[in-house]
């Protein structure tokens, strides 16, 4: 049975691509940025923290495609290895909110109750908070490292994927599929975690997919404004933040092409959302 | 004799989906006079609705409108501007859906509601509009209507939401009135009530209306025309009692067979070459008295969390191989009390024993590591929604059997899986397709292979063929009267349609608001009954028999 439930998925998957040009492109855009993240620091022309100074503030050429920053750092390797970190704190921090999201949003939702009201009131209180400000205050107060970054960006995540199970998992769970389980001998837990959760991934997969870009984002933001990564390491919001400074003497590709990189990515994640429902719902297929 | 109000002429639709141009309608003929109401019977895609659509020309946008007119009143409504079709709803046309609760805006007030339609068609001030409003109320005869003007929908029962539907579409006094499905979902009292009242209203006002249903006694009963349509066409068209008594199309005489009247046996309902061999298997010899019975409900009571009571003071019993009904309109607890049986819910009180064992003890979180659960099954009301959508049918039919019987994945689960399948008449081949690859009776046929997948002696059936279209439910009902007799299975039958239970339960309890009315033999409990309340459920079913007495000659 997987074997033909793969083979269907698949086709219907090309069919999907196929009849829609713009999740086409966000597909081949977030496959191109992972192979970026994987294979990119192996193949980068310079070193990417290696400094220059005689070659320092160069224009895009033929040598350094775009451009060399203050310290003759090349900013096309920089870029190309800055994905993989950038990459790697979003899907990190957005795997994690949504693991712990989905269980526990999943056990309000079928639940119901105190234990609902008592989580649902937590997450009120969490998305109170400027959650950029929240983010920060994490981790100003936890410490300057990647770890932090990720758990700061996956528990301001975080509610939102409670909300979205919970309210998924709250119109499923009188239907009959859900009791007929129950009389086939699955007990509660079994009923929310092998019936209930698969039957609201695809809809949580859209949202991983739009929270990506925004964790993205918000990594790159605080490094921006000093709280994440630390130079030299190569990282978007850092290469804005750096860059920022010569933008008043013309020196535009230090700025350009990181904030590019960054909102390409944002992009891709958020428009393959939209049509990331459509392949993984299985009543699309026929 | 004058012009017709409505002529529809080789009337062609097609419906463009993923998979191509699907036909709805093709070439459908019809014309109204006026005054006249107008039976439009068919099974699910039929085309019935979407022949109600075209003439509103309410047609979704995937739908058009290929060939043929429409002609309303002597204009080709096919070829009207939006502007003017919308002078034409309301004032000359309106409809009445199946879901008057979904058909209402449920944040305004219902009184609001009916002035809105006034005042998009007429005229007046809102203070009129809402006198207006108020007469209408009256009209359709709403209990205490100065209250219920400021009432919102869901304050409203459904069969009250009906009458503000209704109430709606007359407001401009239209000529032409389509009800589609008008009390599908409505229990059979208040669906007596509310036809009564809709087929007095439209004769009072001299409109003209088209009955859409699914139900042939209920177009019978109050048609003097009826139309059969089978896949967009028109099969048979005729006066009820000729067309319903002497069939002459093979689908109509099909369709009435189906229908479970007050005489028909489970035999009957599929024709002969069709039908599966029931009474070739005997049933099994009563059990000898003083047998202990199957299942012995003492007194089950379920309160809610306020203290009403769903269920009170609730005792059956059940000898193996029984089939027992259990009839009530909805909120009286018949669903509520299958559950407890099957143990899906806890009783408040009262104890429930099966082959002795007392069940209601253990709690219903943990029944399903119960030795027992296996041997008490149920089979869902709605098999759309009873299927998990992200199982094939074979995961379905063999989930129970992972869970239940220890069997593994493995050539043993594959020919137990295809046997259940053989057993409901399902062809193998799909047992690979997901539910929303499969029609309404292999979903339907699915839900009762998993619920005998196991073997179980006690089989509770909430409401097996209420979504299911007639000719699908005479072919289920003989599935599950061979199953019983073949596994010598009890079955537990609740429904809402006494028909059905009449013919598929030797014994038949009816329930009214959580409590038993009466209880009996279910010849003696259908020709005889003993209390009023039965009468009026037994009297309100509508038959194709019965005379158009409600239409002025």
């Amino acid at each position: 049975m997987s074997l033909t439930e793969t083979s269907s998925g698949l086709r219907h998957a090309v069919w999907v691509l196929r009849g829609n040009l713009v999740t086409a492109t966000a597909a081949a855009g977030a496959i191109l940025l992972a192979l970026i993240a994987i294979f990119g620091p192996m193949l980068v022309p310079y070193d990417p923290v290696a400094s220059d100074v005689p070659r320092a503030l160069q224009p895009p050429s033929a040598l350094h495609w775009a451009g060399t920053d203050q310290l003759g750092r090349d900013v096309f390797s920089r870029l190309i290895v800055a994905t993989r970190l950038d990459l790697a704190i979003a899907v990190t921090a957005v795997s994690v909110s949504f693991v712990i999201g989905a269980v526990i949003g999943s056990l309000c939702g079928y639940v119901g109750g105190k234990l609902d009201r008592a989580i649902g009131r937590f997450v009120d209180v969490l998305m109170a908070f400027p959650l950029f400000v929240l983010a920060m205050a994490m981790v100003a107060a936890l410490g300057n490292r990647v770890e932090n970054i990720v758990i700061a960006t996956a528990i301001i995540n975080l509610p939102f994927y409670i909300r979205f199970a919970r309210a998924e998992v709250n119109v499923r769970r009188n239907l009959g599929w859900v009791e007929a389980a129950r009389a086939c001998g699955d007990g509660h837990v079994s009923v929310v975690l092998r019936f209930l959760l698969p039957n609201v991934l695809p809809a949580m997969a859209v949202q991983m997919s739009l929270n990506l870009g925004w964790a993205i984002l918000n990594a790159a933001g605080l490094s921006f404004i000093g709280l994440g990564v630390k130079p030299p390491t190569p990282e978007w919001g850092i290469m804005v933040a750096e860059g920022a400074r010569f933008i008043s003497t013309g020196r535009w590709w230090l700025v350009s092409f990181p904030g590019l990189a960054l909102m390409l990515a944002v992009l891709c994640f958020n428009l393959l959302g939209d049509g990331l429902r459509d392949i993984l719902d299985p009543r699309m297929r026929t | 004799m004058m012009s017709p109000l409505l002529e529809i002429d080789n009337l062609g639709v097609t419906f463009s989906t993923r998979r191509g141009l699907v036909e709805a309608l093709r070439g459908v003929s019809l014309s109204l006079q006026s005054g006249e109401m107008l039976g439009l019977v068919g099974e699910s895609g039929s085309g019935k609705s979407v022949t109600g659509f075209a003439v509103t020309g309410l047609l979704d946008k995937a739908g058009r409108i290929t060939a043929g007119r429409v002609k309303f009143k002597g204009q080709d409504i096919t070829r009207a501007s939006g502007a003017e079709l919308r002078n034409l709803h309301g004032a000359n046309m309106a409809m009445i859906f199946q879901n008057p609760r979904a058909a209402l805006n449920p944040i305004r007030p219902v009184g609001a509601q009916i002035s809105d339609a006034i005042l998009s068609h007429r005229r007046l001030s809102k203070q009129e509009a809402r006198a207006e409003a108020l007469k209408l109320l009256h009209a359709v005869q709403i209990r205490d209507p100065e209250r219920r003007l400021d009432a919102y929908p869901h304050e409203l029962s459904g069969g009250m939401c009906q009458r503000v539907m209704i109430a709606i579409a007359i407001s401009c006094n239209p000529s032409l009135l389509i009800a589609d499905e008008p009390t599908t979902g409505l229990d059979v009292t208040t669906q007596k009530v509310v036809m009564d009242l809709l087929a007095r209203v439209v004769a009072e006002r001299g409109m003209t209306t088209i009955l859409i249903t699914h139900d042939l006694c209920l177009a019978a009963h109050y048609c003097r025309r009826v139309v059969v349509m089978e896949q967009g066409r028109l099969v048979e068209e005729g006066a009820p009692q000729t067309l319903f008594r002497a069939p002459q199309h093979a689908y109509t005489k099909r369709l009435v067979a189906s229908s479970p009247t007050a005489t028909s046996r489970v035999g009957d309902l599929v024709p002969a070459d069709e039908a599966l061999s029931v009474l070739e298997v005997k049933e099994r010899p009563t059990p000898a008295p003083g047998t202990p019975p199957l299942l012995d409900v003492q007194h089950i009571v379920k309160r809610f969390d306020d203290g009403a009571a769903a269920v009170a003071d609730f005792s059956m019993t059940m000898a193996a191989g029984e089939s027992v009904g259990l009839v009530g309109e909805s909120g009286s607890g018949k669903s509520t009390t299958a559950r407890m049986i099957c143990r899906l819910i806890d009783p408040s009180e009262g104890d429930i024993l099966f082959d002795g064992y007392s069940i209601a003890k253990l709690p219903a979180r943990d029944f399903h590591r119960s030795s027992l659960r296996k041997e008490i099954q149920i089979v869902f009301q709605d098999p759309h929604e009873s299927l998990n959508p992200r199982f094939t049918a074979f995961d379905c039919i063999a989930h129970p059997l992972l869970r239940l019987t220890g069997l593994r994945p493995g050539d043993a689960l594959r020919s137990r899986v295809e046997e259940c399948a053989d057993r409901v008449g399902l062809p193998r081949e799909l047992l690979s397709r997901f539910p929303h690859q499969l029609s309404g009776g292999q979903k339907a046929r699915i839900g009762i292979a998993r619920a005998i997948a196991c073997r179980p002696r006690l089989l509770v059936l909430d409401e097996p063929t209420a979504a299911l279209d007639v000719s699908v439910q005479a072919v289920v009902l003989q599935l599950l009267d061979r199953l019983r007799r073949e596994d010598n299975l009890a079955f537990l039958f609740v429904s809402h349609d006494l028909n059905v239970v009449r013919m598929m339960c030797s014994r038949t309890i009816v329930l009214r608001a959580g409590g038993i009315v009466e209880q009996g033999e279910s010849l003696a409990l259908f020709t005889n009954p003993q209390t009023d309340y039965t009468r009026e459920l037994i009297e309100a079913i509508p038959h194709i028999d019965s005379p158009t007495s409600l239409l002025p000659a």
